[in-house]
């Protein structure tokens, strides 16, 4: 029977606000396969789906971050059972998209799995890591904690679809970030399947939004967005990056330099790209009678 | 009411201190409330006196009350919202809930048709059930209570009027009483009215508390309820001392809301102002009744706000003469909850006559 | 008018109560094989729950060669991220089966099943979602960049919050690679058995963890003795924590403590006064008291003593004694004979003392262990009942003038878990968190645990902390 029924495909939409909208300008890019075959057609977002998304995150910040830390970890891990209920789409995606086989493919999904798990443990002990009391010379009670910066926008790695996007928008993410991602240029769809994935898992809508289009239409246009307040340059492509650096200066952005070549995604990650985006605030209070 | 630079202070006023009762046993709650402010019969007309003689004075005692720790006092609404109430527990609580309702219609669109539906409503909630008894009262604008007042003869439903220039207040004291005075020459039992939260939120406690006192007098032999707003209070500390003042005031009521800002009543609210309502019965031995409105919208809010009523000042309070829920949806799913305590199925929306 | 609640019984048909239960020994249910059997019974009414088995000294050397094996071999060279997500299963099944666990748990403990259902059910479960995420980041803890387990865990815990105490003891030494052998207090075994069910839901490898149910100075004291056990971790009372560590005198072995207390509620004269009312009567009548870092002493100022009492005495007119199983019930039963017993000699020593007797008029049930809320007045430091532990639902009221005066008294005891200070004034918070010789100070608050908070005591309260990055260092070879 399968070989002659046809398959109901699916349509590859943004996701902003916890919804899943078509661009704002009705436009539509083609993905294709490694192999060149058709895959699907993409939404390609404009500078005002961009400026929709940056409105839904920051919407949704206050309320991320104001969740407990326990309530945002055990929100990640649903994440995470709800990719590995996915996985046999993912990796179909994966293998697709990367030109992978069905081994190789499995491996960087369930790496990305594991990856997410790895984060979502993290969410109730960033603060004992990263924040101190600290023993100042006189009599006050003095105390440094870790805060989510706020808006954060996300350039999401080129080549690995899945392992390298869970990479860099788990870490922003779970420390109360919200976040506008730009998936990879031609390799979205894994990402838009993510997204599928984060709005049935509890995260509150505009905690993520994610993007597809044109790299080089797109990015510049969240760098120099006042509204937003670091970026990760992961994704960017080399010719891009000084440029994207000169426009976040608009309102001091922290920004995460890339490297200088796409990373191996499957080496152990280490807590440097979740304090990126955390700001330190120290209070100090006096102790005495 | 001028500010004293300087004021002359009753023996043994401060903070924790115990005044020496000459009429009985030392006031109980008298250093919990932070100071001796309380004359000798320890009477609510008597502390009205002192505390109305000077800003400074009254600054002072609402300062020196004790404050709310916020998390505390939702921690121990959260702790009573487990109360499970059932069967007989659960139709006593809903019966008694629909007699505490003010039936409220507070539009700029009300008209006398409007009115004449809710009085009906007011009087029988439940055109199929003889059983079910009246509301305590309807509550709308002033210039309707005459319509209302002919609509509820020879009924046990009072009219209660909201007037001083509802819900922000924001007018002259003239105006504001002439509102009461409106009120109350058309018949209303009751006056709802707003105190001043711009006079409240600046500090000037003096005119809210002169404000009130002027109110109670225009009401004659109306009963007076004193809307906080505690939606612009916004702290639990200004809700604690907002009732206070109303209560000095002359207030039969403390009453949370307009229903007009949102939040208007929670439960951590109440439970502050039921707290009040205690320590001042203590304090003078006047009783002042609650009201919560705004936002009370399903059988099992209104429960909740009943066990923290009977746990908080007891069982006392459990009476409409002594506690009310302005709302108006909360009627009919008050009605619908009753109904299936009784036949054990669920109703469904249209079995509920509209107001 | 009295408006009576009704009862608002929780159905004890949710949880399968089998009539008898084996050991859990390498992943199975088995019997002992030189032990024996004994009976637990619902304190509530005194009937009996199951037949429960006893382990024998060669029931713990089986248990202890299976734990032995499994970290060796499984347990220890598995990689982090993969017990993390053991852990997380295992506190996933937790929460699934969470009414189960907390009708239980009322039932053999004698606790209200509002407190097993919103206290020890939901905090097991975090321990476990919150060690789970230290698995695979050890290198993070500050311990060094590759911290080891110290091997076979034998873990001793008793009968006031059986299953939190079992998560507590498990979660962190499983996350640091150790494998344990628990042994749960010998009047609370059901809950530990219901857990032993759910790990082998989770597919956990056999011999990670075991449960030896059993007497404590029979399987407890094989156990902490057995040479294949290299680190011991007790909670219980400070008597038998001392017998323990003489037994491990000289023997080398890891060891943690987490003993008794005399906790101090300071109230002061600038308190939030109706907040510290809930905090005193949640300080010494949660869990009927039987808490280690409970509040048992109220020291308040001089002052506003009159005060706060009558309020204490009003607001405890409300409090519910009753069913464990009714959902309104606030105060439930003491857990065992022998317990009860000792809080009635205390008291009665404290009425001998001269210390004034007071509790609100209660009916308690004619069958089970019961005591209602008691609180004394004009205590003394001088007092038996200001100083020793009595471990069930007596306050005891002392004044105090100064905030030093306030140090002094609440220091002045052998222990030194935790204490409480209310006041609106937040540089006294600090420092008189700064003087009080306690493990865990709650300011403005009482009986908050988080997975994420260290909790341990000072002096003979103990030693050692569990929960937060600290509760690790007690299962790692550092």
């Amino acid at each position: 029977m399968s070989e002659q029924r046809l398959a109901v495909r699916k349509t590859y939409k943004l996701y902003i606000g916890g919804a899943f909208p078509r661009s704002e300008s009705g436009r539509s890019y083609v993905v294709t396969g490694s192999d060149g075959a058709f895959l699907a057609n993409a939404a390609l977002a404009s500078r005002k789906d961009v400026r929709d998304a940056v409105v839904a995150a920051r919407k949704a910040q206050p309320g991320w971050s104001g969740a407990t830390a326990y309530n945002r970890g055990q929100v990640l891990y649903r994440v995470a059972e709800m990719l590995d209920g996915r996985r046999a789409q993912f990796v179909e995606e994966v293998g697709s998209s990367e030109g992978l086989n069905h081994k190789q493919a499995a491996a960087s999904v369930e790496a990305a799995v594991d990856r997410w798990v790895w984060y979502a443990g993290w969410a109730d002990k960033v603060a004992q890591v990263a924040g101190s009391s600290n023993a100042v010379a006189g009599p006050f009670f003095n105390f440094s904690v870790p805060e989510p910066t706020g808006v954060v926008g996300v350039l999401a790695p080129q080549t690995s679809s899945l392992l390298g996007l869970v990479s860099v928008l788990a870490p922003v993410l779970v420390t109360g970030n919200a976040v506008v991602v730009l998936a990879s240029e031609k390799r979205p769809l894994p990402a838009i399947t993510l997204a599928e994935v984060l709005a049935t898992s509890d995260l509150p809508g505009g905690a993520v939004n994610l993007l597809t289009g044109r790299v080089a239409e797109l990015a510049p246009v969240l760098a120099s967005h006042r509204d937003v307040d670091a970026l990760d340059l992961a994704g960017a492509p080399p010719a891009l990056v000084a440029e994207l650096e000169l426009a976040a200066v608009t309102n001091v952005k922290r920004v995460l330099h890339p490297d200088a070549t796409e990373p191996d995604w499957s080496a152990s990650p280490t807590p440097r790209r979740m304090l990126a985006f955390l700001e330190t605030k120290t209070v100090w209070h006096p102790v005495g009678v | 009411m001028e500010t004293e630079a300087t004021t002359t202070m009753p023996a043994g006023v401060g903070p924790g201190s115990l005044v020496s009762g000459q009429a009985g046993a030392p006031l109980v709650g008298t250093a919990a409330v932070g100071g001796s402010i309380v004359g000798a019969d320890g009477s609510a007309a008597d502390m009205l006196a002192q505390l109305g003689r000077s800003e400074t004075e009254l600054r002072r005692f609402l300062h020196g009350l004790p404050g709310v720790d916020q998390v505390g006092a939702e921690a121990r609404v959260a702790s009573l919202a487990t109360r499970s109430i059932k069967t007989t527990a659960k139709l006593w609580a809903l019966e008694m809930a629909v007699r505490m309702v003010d039936l409220t219609t507070l539009e700029g669109a009300d008209t006398p048709g409007k009115v004449l539906s809710l009085c009906a409503k007011a009087r029988r909630p439940d055109p199929a059930d003889a059983t079910v008894p009246s509301v305590a009262a309807v509550c709308i604008y002033p210039d309707l209570v005459p319509i209302a007042k002919r609509a509820l003869a020879g009924s046990s439903v009072k009219v209660a009027a909201v007037a001083t220039a509802f819900p922000s207040g924001r007018a002259s004291l003239a105006v504001k009483l002439a509102d009461v005075r409106d009120a109350v020459m058309g018949g209303a039992d009751e006056v709802d009215m707003v105190i001043d939260r711009g006079a409240f939120l600046s500090g000037r406690y003096g005119l809210v508390l002169e404000e009130v006192q002027a109110v109670k007098q225009a009401c004659g032999q109306a009963h007076l309820k004193v809307i906080l707003e505690t939606g612009e209070l916004v702290t639990y500390d200004n809700v604690r001392r907002a009732s206070y003042l109303a209560m000095v005031g002359g207030a039969d009521f403390i009453k949370t809301s307009t229903g007009k800002v949102s939040p208007s009543a929670t439960l951590p609210v109440a439970l502050v102002m039921l707290e009040a309502v205690r320590d001042f019965a203590d304090l003078t031995g006047t009783r002042v009744g609650v009201k919560v409105a705004g936002g009370i919208r399903s059988a099992k809010d209104a429960i909740r706000y009943l066990v923290v009523v009977n746990e908080t000042v007891g069982e006392s309070w459990l009476h409409p003469s002594m506690f009310r829920f302005g709302a108006s949806g909360l009627l009919n799913d008050l009605l619908m909850q009753r109904s299936k305590q009784l036949t054990g199925d669920y109703a469904g929306t249209d079995d509920y006559s509209l107001s | 008018m009295t408006w009576d609640y009704a009862p608002a019984p929780e159905s004890r048909a949710i949880v399968d109560i089998h009539s008898s239960y084996g050991l859990f020994i390498d992943g199975a249910f088995v019997e002992p094989t030189d032990g024996s059997a004994y009976k637990t019974e619902n304190p509530a009414n005194e009937e009996v729950l199951a037949d429960i088995s006893a382990a024998g000294p060669h029931d713990v050397d089986l248990a202890v060669e299976a734990a032995g094996r499994a970290q060796k071999t499984v347990w220890g060279p598995m990689p982090g991220a993969e017990r993390a997500k053991y852990l997380y299963r295992i506190a996933r099944i937790i929460q699934e089966r969470s009414r189960e666990l907390a009708v239980l748990e009322s039932l053999d403990n004698g606790k209200p099943i509002r407190e097993s259902r919103d206290v020890d059910v939901p905090l097991a479960a975090a321990h476990f979602f919150y060690y789970a995420g230290w698995a695979d980041k050890l290198e993070y803890a500050g311990f060094g960049p590759d911290p080891r387990p110290i091997g076979v865990a034998g873990q001793v815990i008793p009968w006031n919050f059986p299953l939190m105490m079992a998560a507590w003891k498990l979660a962190p030494a499983l996350a640091a690679g150790n494998t344990c052998v628990l042994k749960p207090a010998t009047t609370t075994p059901l809950s530990a058995l219901l857990l032993a069910e759910i790990i082998q839901q989770a597919d956990l490898p056999p011999g990670v963890v075991n449960v030896l149910t059993g007497a404590g100075s029979v399987a407890g004291a094989a156990l902490v003795a057995h040479p294949g056990v290299r680190k011991v971790a007790f909670t219980g009372s400070t008597e038998i924590g001392k017998d323990l560590q003489r037994s491990l005198a000289g023997t080398g072995k890891h060891l943690t403590l987490e003993l008794g207390g005399k906790g101090a509620n300071v109230v002061f004269d600038d308190a939030p006064v109706d907040q510290a009312i809930e905090g005193i009567v949640n300080g010494i009548f949660f869990n009927q008291g039987e808490v280690c870092c409970a509040g048992s002493r109220l020291l308040v100022q001089e002052s506003i003593a009159d005060v706060v009492v009558d309020k204490l005495k009003r607001r405890l007119a409300t409090l519910r004694v009753g069913d464990p199983l009714d959902k309104n019930t606030d105060l439930g039963a003491i857990n065992n004979a022998a317990q009860l017993e000792k809080i009635r000699s205390l008291v009665e020593e404290g009425e001998a003392e001269g210390a004034v007797r007071w509790s609100p008029s209660c009916t308690l049930p004619a069958r089970g262990y019961w005591f209602p809320p008691t609180v004394f007045t004009e205590v003394s430091q001088a007092h038996r009942i200001a100083q020793e532990e009595i471990f069930g639902p007596v306050l005891s009221v002392l004044t105090f003038r100064t905030p030093e005066e306030a140090v002094a008294k609440a220091n002045n005891t052998v222990y030194g878990l935790s204490a409480g200070v209310w006041t609106e004034k937040g540089s006294r918070i600090l420092w008189m968190a700064g003087q009080l010789r306690v493990g865990v100070v709650w300011a403005n608050a009482f009986n908050r645990f988080d997975p994420a908070s260290p909790f341990g005591g000072y002096r003979e309260s103990g030693f050692g902390r569990e929960g937060g990055r600290q509760g690790l260092a007690a299962y790692l070879d550092v």
